[in-house]
């Protein structure tokens, strides 16, 4: 399915927007969305959610040959998954260039910085070798999929156990996880990419792009580094061009981030550590009852409660007396009940004037109170007329308002009308 | 490949240059007379054939026009024949892709595309021989086939490979250098303005070498456009004599 296009009017108000320093969701320019990670049952499966952005990357292993050029290495395959569900303008099983661009950043960002020691993942040199494969599945696509999957990737990786083995010469025994505990992974270090959006050929730089920022952005710069300030992998695309100073600004910034998030990630390894060592139950199927799983909870936002008594007293002073009742039905003849005026006609009788409406309304203003409510009379006998007169006013949007108060309509009626014609003036 | 040094005592490499040193640059243009531009460029022992077919209309997807500029089609191969061993899959892989969206967007940035709305600009270059540097002789290739063909540029796309080695930065790595594990930063500049059309590094490397290495890089970019520039104004010169000016 093809995304829906971006309009120009909101692409022309971001952009307006982003010179202002303003971000659609109040953040600063630096700032990162909140980042939640949970694991699964299983160990090596993780979640992360970078604001509404979900991804789950899962660990697995088996036993291969190893590769004829690298006989006692060990084997690392990453795939990330953009599926149907996080964005309509993907689809299912089509290399798109997104897709290729997000794998290959993953790869160097994880393989080639060499994060895994590989060499540990030698079972029988030039026979059998492990062979690690990271999948990373987006859930939600609401922008910036390269930091939610490789912050997914390497917490899975920091999380996940592989089977013990033992060789007796040729022989190679693999123990499930009853007999013997599994073993976790060797990791050097945690490499995690920041990506940066530009605008207006450079100008402007944001950090944690939502998904309409990259929709209008000229181009992306993604660092990957880790803790110890060390760059595992740069990448610019788009068509921007980048000045030297903007690069060594991006890897400060980076820097500083990349410290935060392994916080974080570290804090969430080791709640999970506790929590399964006291034998809680974890993972997947727990955190669904508590409504931990749901792609679109809303967060509890902080209201200002003090006064709010007060305020609530105020507004309901301020506030009209209630409508009026309805009148009780009236009886002309036995069997025939009237209850209320009836509404206005809209049957858009022309023969009256608009000149008239104007003096009317004049009229009108004079003698009724100009303290209006914040709440309309919206629905009491108004009506949308339609006619084909050139000269009548353009009245836009409002739905209540007739055109010309009959005499027969009550006052609340010219009321509510005049009111609200008055409002629309202002 | 361990106990190789790649930089040894007195400051020389594994082929015997210096740290800053460019491999041997020899390029020629109008190679194909099918094409609009074409360029064969040999840095050392990496060669790479560009050929550019354009502006001309949006072939393939209709949908994919822009109103207001011109498309740039990129497409990356590597002979089967280019590396060591050899190669099964030529494109398609992802690897090939990539490399191709990194040209494509290097010369976005560079060509003068307003110039040539709803048309589209085809740039294809094979890899005929593969030691290293392979994005960066691809886009000096390209560039200078796109002059060929007459295309507007806003400046000369140059591209090298550094390497940081020992705290000392080397230019324009070579296959083994690469190799080894160094940490290697591929810039495509426009050497006038400074700018940076794209920027690629892989493999560690502590944050406060970066400076050092993106300088190098640019140094060694603006090197190779200065050949470049020579090898364009030679070329026109030759046609100039055979067109009798």
């Amino acid at each position: 399915m093809k995304d829906t296009p971006l309009s120009n009017c909101e692409r022309d108000f971001l952009l307006k927007a982003i010179e202002e320093k303003k971000r659609l969701d109040g953040r600063q320019t630096y700032d990162y969305r909140k980042i939640k990670i949970s694991f699964g049952t299983d160990y090596g499966c993780c979640f992360v959610d970078l604001g509404q952005t979900r991804v789950m990357a899962q660990v697995s292993c088996e036993l291969v040959a190893p590769k004829e050029n690298r006989p006692n290495e060990g084997i690392m395959f990453f795939n990330i998954e953009l599926s149907p569900m996080a964005s309509p303008g993907f689809e299912q099983g089509r290399q798109s260039e997104l897709s290729v661009k997000l794998n290959r950043q993953l790869e160097r960002c994880l393989r080639n910085s060499k994060c895994i020691d590989t060499e540990s993942l030698c079972v029988v040199s030039g026979e059998k070798v492990w062979q690690i494969r990271v999948d990373v599945h987006t859930l939600n696509n609401d922008g910036n999929l390269m930091d939610a999957a490789s912050i997914a990737a390497i917490t899975a990786l920091c999380h996940f156990r592989r089977p013990d083995v033992s060789t007796q010469g040729q022989e190679v025994t693999v123990y499930s996880p009853e007999e013997r505990d599994p073993i976790p992974l060797s990791i050097y270090h945690m490499p995690i990419s920041v990506s940066f959006a530009f605008f207006q050929q450079g100008t402007y730089l944001l950090v944690d792009p939502c998904e309409r920022e990259e929709r209008v952005m000229d181009g992306l710069l993604v660092i990957a580094m880790n803790k110890h300030r060390e760059i595992c992998s740069i990448q610019s695309s788009g068509g921007i061009m980048l000045l030297k100073e903007q690069v060594m600004r991006c890897s400060k910034i980076a820097g500083v981030k990349v410290s935060e998030i392994t916080e974080l990630i570290n804090e969430a390894l080791l709640n999970d550590r506790k929590a399964r060592k006291a034998g809680g139950k974890c993972g997947f199927a727990e955190s669904m009852p508590q409504e931990r799983i749901t792609a679109l909870k809303k967060d509890e936002t902080p209201v200002e409660m003090t006064d709010v008594t007060e305020t609530a007293n105020g507004i309901i002073q301020k506030g009209e007396a209630a409508p009026q009742t309805v009148p009780s039905p009236v009886v002309p003849v036995p069997g025939v009940g009237q209850v209320g005026q009836g509404l206005q006609n809209s049957w858009g009788l022309e023969d009256d004037d608009e000149d008239d409406y104007e003096e009317e309304k004049n009229d009108n203003s004079g003698d009724e109170q100009v303290e209006e409510v914040t709440k309309m009379d919206v629905g009491e006998g108004d009506v949308v007329e339609i006619s084909d007169i050139e000269e009548e006013e353009v009245v836009i949007l409002n739905p209540e308002v007739p055109e010309k108060p009959k005499n027969t309509g009550s006052k609340s009626h010219q009321k509510g009308a005049a009111a609200s014609k008055k409002r629309q003036k202002k | 490949m361990a106990g190789l040094e790649l930089l040894s005592d007195q400051g020389y490499r594994l082929d015997g240059r210096k740290a800053t040193e460019l491999r041997k640059l020899q390029a020629r243009m109008g190679v194909f007379t099918q094409a609009d531009g074409s360029a064969y460029l040999e840095q050392g022992n990496t060669k790479a054939l560009a050929v550019v077919y354009g502006p001309h209309e949006m072939r393939g997807s209709r949908s994919r026009t822009l109103h207001d500029r011109a498309v740039i089609n990129c497409q990356y191969s590597m002979a089967t024949f280019s590396t060591a061993e050899r190669k099964r899959r030529p494109h398609g892989d992802r690897k090939s892709t990539e490399m191709s969206l990194h040209l494509k967007q290097t010369f976005e940035a560079a060509v003068m595309t307003q110039l040539y709305p709803r048309s589209q600009i085809d740039i294809y270059v094979k890899i005929l021989q593969s030691d290293g540097g392979n994005y960066s002789v691809c886009v000096n290739a390209a560039t200078l086939a796109v002059i060929d063909a007459g295309i507007p540029m806003r400046d000369y796309v140059c591209a090298c490979t550094v390497g940081f080695v020992d705290e000392t930065p080397l230019a324009d790595l070579c296959y083994a250098e690469e190799s080894g594990g160094v940490s290697s930063l591929a810039l495509a500049l426009l050497p006038r303005g400074g700018q940076i059309a794209l920027l690629q590094m892989d493999a560690r490397l502590h944050q406060d070498h970066l400076e050092t290495l993106i300088e190098a890089a640019m140094t060694a970019c603006k090197g190779v456009s200065k050949v470049l520039d020579e090898v364009v104004r030679q070329h026109l010169q030759e046609a100039s004599v055979l067109t009798g000016e």
